[in-house]
Order: structure tokens, then sequence, then C-alpha cells
């Protein structure tokens, strides 16, 4: 099977021509996303393509463009709409999660909502508190939707074919440092499943949860430790709802040491959510309290120093790790 | 509002048996009152409260096995106005949840095993160490009585924790047994001294020379008593010792210290002692002098910092100032932690030990 | 006092220092501190009780002199005569 360097923007783009070219049904609308190209350049060369008919810059009204997808979708299309970043996506709050998570059990059956939102999520780009932070954990508390945090380029790739054929409104969170980043794709890359976790590395010491950019910052942290002899197990959560609990027991089964990375705030997030999961099911299998690394509860600053500090980091992974396999308090 | 919850009688036990309340609710307590009697490894133990105040409500039933941290009663101190119920934490040993797991499949109990967890806590290769541990499990198979478990604990963590130095000196106990015999002539049966008491405040007074072998190893340093709480070994009749403290005995004269031992023996054989004999000794003293032994190689009970040893009296020559002559010496030894103290500290003890007993 | 008095006395108090001792196999002439594993605490408390029975009290001097239940029952007996004939004069 041959292999091709593309990044994390490619093979978003790659999922959505395809989609496009293969399901009249489908289009991408948001704020930019035709003759500019995409915030984040995602959408580059799409409208060349697609014409403005299937690629349609918006309106800045969040409200009402998530509305018309919505719209879109009850009426049979298969919208795919861009919220620039996940801060903005509270300004259509009310579409998503009072009208989209809930209109199939509102009128009884009758009405699916077959949606799919992009948005960029997290920190580390210098794009202060307006644009940089992560609320995917707010969304994986709703019942209606399902939470999609692509962090590989196979997921990048193949997630958005399953996002279309999702019945249900599905939110795709893209974290902003991982678009540039480079890597090997097979040549016939498609479509992956849009449920479960994935072992990113076996180990038998330690497991770290972690989705998103935090997956590479576990994967840095895991190398180096397996050079101090401590054996980590890096698993990827790709999806944040539902969440697997079967790959996260089962491996705190195999190492009995946990540690969960999370970027969005401590209080409430999906880290807490995800160790009392551990509670309920893996109690008796835990030799150290559960541990979790979150982002520092403050908005996140501009400034790069500060910004690097409220941030997870594999410095802090790596703290946290070796406290639970060595630490006596 | 206060807790009053089980002391731990020492570094190897784990719980004990609510026997006996002796107050009951609204009683007044003050502070080194006996208020209640539990059943432990060495027997019916009498425990005191630590302040003055009121009972305010027995928690703990009679029967009931509660482990060491377990709240017992709850106190009103004094001069503070009674307070609604709420329910007290109970402390509980730091144990994982996994290991406490593993413990139960494996048959371990948990009260023998060290924990190398954080504060102590006791994880999986804790408990897997344990279980693969011979002479525990076997101790446990051969349905070995508790107060020799507990011996057999105490013992084991001070061998296993703690660096021993021996250092051994023979006295001349001529002019002490001769003043004794003076005394003890003088003086109705009822009087009557014991050559321990000798012993006793000799090694009382020999630690005010040298403070260092006076204390526990705690938190990793040397904590120094101000006051000279002596451990004294007594033999039990069915077998198995126990080691009550004989409180400030630098302060209590000989006929003192004699009254203290007619206390203390009856109830160590009775087994009626109190909590603060059974926690607060400072140091150990055995005296195997009755019989055919010359010298006793002390093991130190943690987390104390020595062990005095006295042999038999026994007649031998003795030269001195060029003149061979018959005495009566003995032979005194002592076991330091090497941690806490060096063997000069343990040199200037005896010497000091010696010349307490040149002049009674 | 008689003499099956005065070794009644004796072995009561020996009964209380050592009660799970088997005193009626005691061989008299044994060593009786050895045989019953008396400390010299116990054997103090057993002077003194039997010095309240018997009103002899034992000095450390003549410690020797009472060192089987045989010897024992005669020093006592002895010296209970002695006091007692004092008594009559």
């Amino acid at each position: 099977m041959n292999a091709r360097k593309v990044t994390y923007r490619e093979a978003l783009r790659e999922a959505m021509v395809e989609a496009l070219r293969g399901d009249p049904r489908v289009f991408l609308m948001g704020e930019d996303v035709g003759a500019y190209g995409g915030c984040f350049a995602v959408s580059r060369g799409m409208l060349e393509e697609f014409g403005p008919e299937r690629v349609r810059d918006t309106p800045l009204s969040e409200s009402a463009f998530v509305g018309a997808g919505i719209g879109a979708a009850l009426g049979g299309m298969r919208p795919i709409v861009e919220v620039m970043t996940c801060n903005f996506s509270l300004l259509a709050a009310d579409q998503i999660v009072n009208t989209a998570a809930t209109l199939l059990h509102m009128s009884g059956g009758q009405f699916s909502v077959p949606l799919v939102i992009r948005m960029a999520t997290g920190g580390g780009k210098q794009l202060a508190a307006q644009h940089s932070h992560s609320l995917e954990g707010w969304y994986a508390h709703v019942p209606g939707i399902r939470v999609l945090v692509p962090a590989t380029l196979q997921d990048a790739r193949g997630m958005m074919a399953g996002a279309l054929e999702c019945p249900d409104p599905v939110l795709i969170f893209e974290h902003q440092t991982l678009y540039n980043r480079e890597g090997e794709l097979a040549e016939d890359a498609g479509a992956v499943a849009i449920h479960g976790a994935k072992i990113q590395r076996p180990g038998r010491d330690l497991t770290i949860v972690a989705y998103g950019a935090g997956l590479w910052k576990s994967l840095a942290a895991a190398e180096a430790l397996a050079a101090e002899g401590i054996d980590a197990e890096v698993i990827d959560l790709r999806v944040l709802r539902p969440l697997d609990d079967a790959t996260i027991v089962e491996s705190v089964a195999r190492t009995h040491r946990v540690l969960i990375v999370d970027e969005g705030w401590r209080s409430g997030g999906i880290a807490a959510e995800i160790g009392m999961r551990i509670m309920e099911q893996a109690f008796y299998q835990l030799d150290r309290p559960v541990a979790r690394l979150c982002g520092v509860e403050v908005p996140i600053p501009y400034a790069p120093q500060l910004e690097h500090a409220a941030l997870p980091q594999v410095e802090g992974i790596l703290e946290i790790a070796r406290e639970l396999i060595h630490g006596h308090e | 509002m206060s807790d009053f919850t089980m002391p731990s009688l020492g570094a190897d036990m784990a719980a004990a048996t609510m026997m006996r309340w002796r107050v009951k609710p609204g009683d007044g307590v003050k502070r080194g009152d006996v208020v209640a009697e539990v059943e432990t490894d060495k027997g019916l133990i009498e425990i005191e409260i630590f302040e003055d105040g009121t009972v305010e409500e027995l928690v703990a039933g009679i029967g009931e096995k509660l482990p060491v941290g377990a709240v017992l009663a709850r106190i009103r101190e004094s001069g503070t106005a009674p307070l609604p119920a709420v329910i007290p934490a109970v402390q509980r040993r730091r144990v994982s949840p996994l290991a406490r797991k593993i413990a139960a499949e494996l048959g371990v109990e948990l009260s023998g095993i060290e924990g190398s967890g954080p504060g102590g806590a006791i994880e999986k290769a804790d408990v897997e160490r344990a279980a693969s541990h011979p002479v525990e499990a076997s101790a446990e198979e051969a349905g070995t009585a508790p107060l020799r478990r507990a011996i057999a604990a105490a013992m084991e963590k001070s061998n296993r924790e703690i660096p021993h130095y021996h250092l051994d000196a023979t006295i001349d106990m001529t002019s002490a047994l001769a003043w004794l015999a003076r005394e003890n002539e003088l003086r109705v049966i009822q009087a009557r001294l014991l050559p321990a008491v000798l012993l006793l405040k000799a090694v009382a007074g020999a630690l005010r020379v040298e403070p260092d072998l006076n204390g526990v190893w705690r938190d990793g340093r040397l904590q120094r008593s101000e006051r000279i709480h002596i451990n004294f070994a007594i033999a039990l009749r069915g077998g198995g010792l126990i080691t009550p403290a004989i409180h400030d005995v630098d302060r209590k004269s000989h006929d003192e210290i004699m009254a203290d031992l007619n206390d203390l023996v009856p109830r160590v054989r009775a087994g009626r002692l109190r909590s603060s004999e059974l926690t607060e000794g400072t140091i150990t003293v055995t005296h195997l002098g009755e019989s055919v032994v010359e010298r006793v190689w002390g093991v130190i009970y943690p987390p104390q910092v020595a062990i005095v040893g006295f042999g038999r009296v026994a007649e031998q020559p003795w030269a001195e100032n060029g003149m061979l002559g018959v005495r009566q010496v003995l032979c005194a030894t002592l076991a330091g932690d090497h941690r806490a103290s060096d063997g000069r500290v343990g040199a200037r003890f005896l010497d000091a030990l010696n010349q307490q007993l040149q002049k009674p | 006092m008689t003499d099956s008095e005065i070794r009644d006395a004796i072995l009561d108090g020996l009964a209380r220092i050592a009660p799970e001792a088997d005193l009626a196999s005691l061989d008299p002439k044994a060593n009786l501190r050895a045989a019953l594993d008396l400390d010299s605490f116990d054997f103090l408390r057993f002077l003194i009780e039997l010095g309240e029975a018997t009103g002899v009290e034992v000095p450390e001097a003549d410690y020797g002199c009472v060192t089987t239940l045989e010897t024992m029952s005669e020093y006592i007996t002895k010296a209970a005569r002695g006091r007692g004939q004092r008594g009559r004069d």
C-alpha cells in the first residue's frame, strides 16, 4: 500500500471534497469558507471546484447559518457547517442544543437532523481568549449529538464520511495546532468508525487517556517515560460522546494507574466525567487515585509564555506520570 | 466537639475490641482518666483520655472490633456549648482499592503490611510482597497466639528497619548490692526493694547524661524525649512478654519505683494495662539476671532507639589497683539505633550507668 | 500452727503466684523457683503473703534456707515455733 505525505488540513479537505463529489446533497457553508478558503484554509480551492451554490459564504451570524443548516438537513440535504472556532459556536448554542439535539425527541421520532458542524478548538496559536477555548467537553454533556475529536490524519480523513451518514447532528472539533501537522497517510485512506477509542501506544505501567492535541503531547511524554523505564499506555478517545468506557476500563484493569489529559478547564470537564466512570467501573483496579491534567482555569492568555503555562504540556504529563509510579508524597 | 479515637497502642496494633465503657454520656472527664477498656493482642487495656471535657456520645458499642483511629466517643471540650450532631469521618489506613481486593483474594491480613505508597498507603506490590513472605504466612497458619504475633511483628519491623549497634560493659555491683542488702535488712518485707529498682534508677540517671538514647525515631529523625519513661520487660507466665512503661523514672525514689513495679507486674500478668503504659515508653530495659544468662543482646522496640539489657550477677575475680579480689559483677549491654546515635554516645551512656551503680 | 497448716499455707501461696502449676506432683526436694518458674518479684510477693498467713518474715539472708518445699516447711515451722515460745514467755 502506498503512503503519501499530507497535512491534517489537507486530510480534512480531501474528506469534504470526496463527500461533495460523491453526494449531491452535501454542501459546505460558513464564514469565509468560499472566496477566502476558510479561516484555517481548510476549504481552499473548493469554491473553484464546486461553485458558490455548494460552497457558501455566510453572514457573521452563527445562529442564522447553523439554523439554516438544521433546516437544510430536515429538508433532505447533508450540510457541513463550519463554525470558525468553538468560542463562536456559543452564538449558535440555542440552535445546536435546543433544536438540533432535541428535534428527533420532540417530533416523536419523525425528524432526524443529519447535520455536520465543524469547528476549531483549543489554544497554542496565540489567538487569545476570543478563539482558543476548548468547549468540546460542554457539548459532550448534551444527549442527542455526537462529538468527534479527530487527532490523527486517519481520523481527519476518515471521520467525515461517517459523520455525514449519521442521522443525528455530529460536531467535529479540530484542534488549531493540528492543522499543519504533517504525516503519512495511506493512498487509499477512507472512512473510519465514528465510535470507540483507540489505544495508540500499548503499555503496562500507566494509562494516559487523551484526545486532540493532548494525544500527541501524551505520546511524546510516553516516549520520554519509556527511556526512564516507565511503560505508558496511551489511549486516543477519538469520540467524546458517546464515551468508550470499555477501552478505558480494560486499560486501567491492566495498568492500575491512570492520568487523564484534557485541555478543557478542570471543573466539570470531560476529565471529571472519565474519572468518575473509572470510579464506577474500575474502582477495585486502582492502585493510586485517578490523576488528571487539565487546562488552567483562566481565559486563555495571549502572551506565549502565559498561554504555554495555561495548557497541558509534555513536562506536566511527565511529572504526574512519575509521581503516579514512584511518588511517595 | 472532638473525637476520642482508638489509640495506637504500639506499632504492631491494628485494631482492638471495645469491652467496657467506664463513662456515660454527660460524665465530666479529665486528661488521664481511664474511660474505657479494650481487648488487644496484649490483653485488656485501659484507655485514657487526653483532654478535659464532657462525654457527649459513646459511639463504639461493646464487642465492636475497631481499627486504630476509629471514633470511640465524642467529647465536648470544657467551656463549649453542645453542637448538633455531625457524622465524624473515620480515619482509615490508606489501602488502594486494588490492594484491598488482592489482599482479600490472597487471604493476606492488611494489618501486618507496610505500605510503600503516598502516606504509607498499601499498594498492590506491597500485598504481593507480603503474600510471598513465608514467615508471616506460616505464623498465621500455625494459629500463633495474638501476643506472639504482636511480638513477631514488632521484632520483625525492628530487625528490618533498625541498624543496631551493640556494646557491653562489666559492672562491679558489690557496693550497690551491699547497700541494697543493708536497706532490706532494715525494712519490713512489704517494703523490700528488688535489684531491678537499682538498675532502673541507674538507667534513668545515665539517660540524663546521654539523652540521645531516650526518645523515638520518627519522620526520619531522632525525637528526644524530655521525660524518661522506661519500658520494663515483664515475662508472662504463659510465655511471651509485655513491656509496660514506668513513667518519669528519673524523678522517682527507689521506693516509688518499687511501688510502681508492685502495681504493674500483677496487672501485666492479669492483662490489665493502661494505654499510656503501652505507648509512652522512651527506652526499654530487659533483665534476665535471674537465670544463667551473662549478656542480653537486645532488639530495640520500635520506634524507640535503644534497649538496655542486664545479665546475672555473679562472683568473679576482679583486679583493681594491682590487687586481685572477688567481686559481684554484672554485664550491662546496650543496643542502639545507629541512625539515631553512634557508639560513642552508647559508650558514654554505659560509663554513666557504671558510675550511677557505684553510688546508689 | 500445725505442720500441715504451714504446708497448706505455703501451697496456697504458691497456687496464687503460679496458678497454672500442678502442685500435687511437685517434688518436695525440687528448687521451687526453678520448678515453678518464679522470678524475684513472684518470690517476694509469695514471701509477703506467706508472712501475712504465718507471721514469719524470711530475711533476705535466709533465702538459701527456703529453696525447696521441704526446707521451707521446716524453716517456717521452726521460726513459727520460736516465735510462739517467745510469746508464751
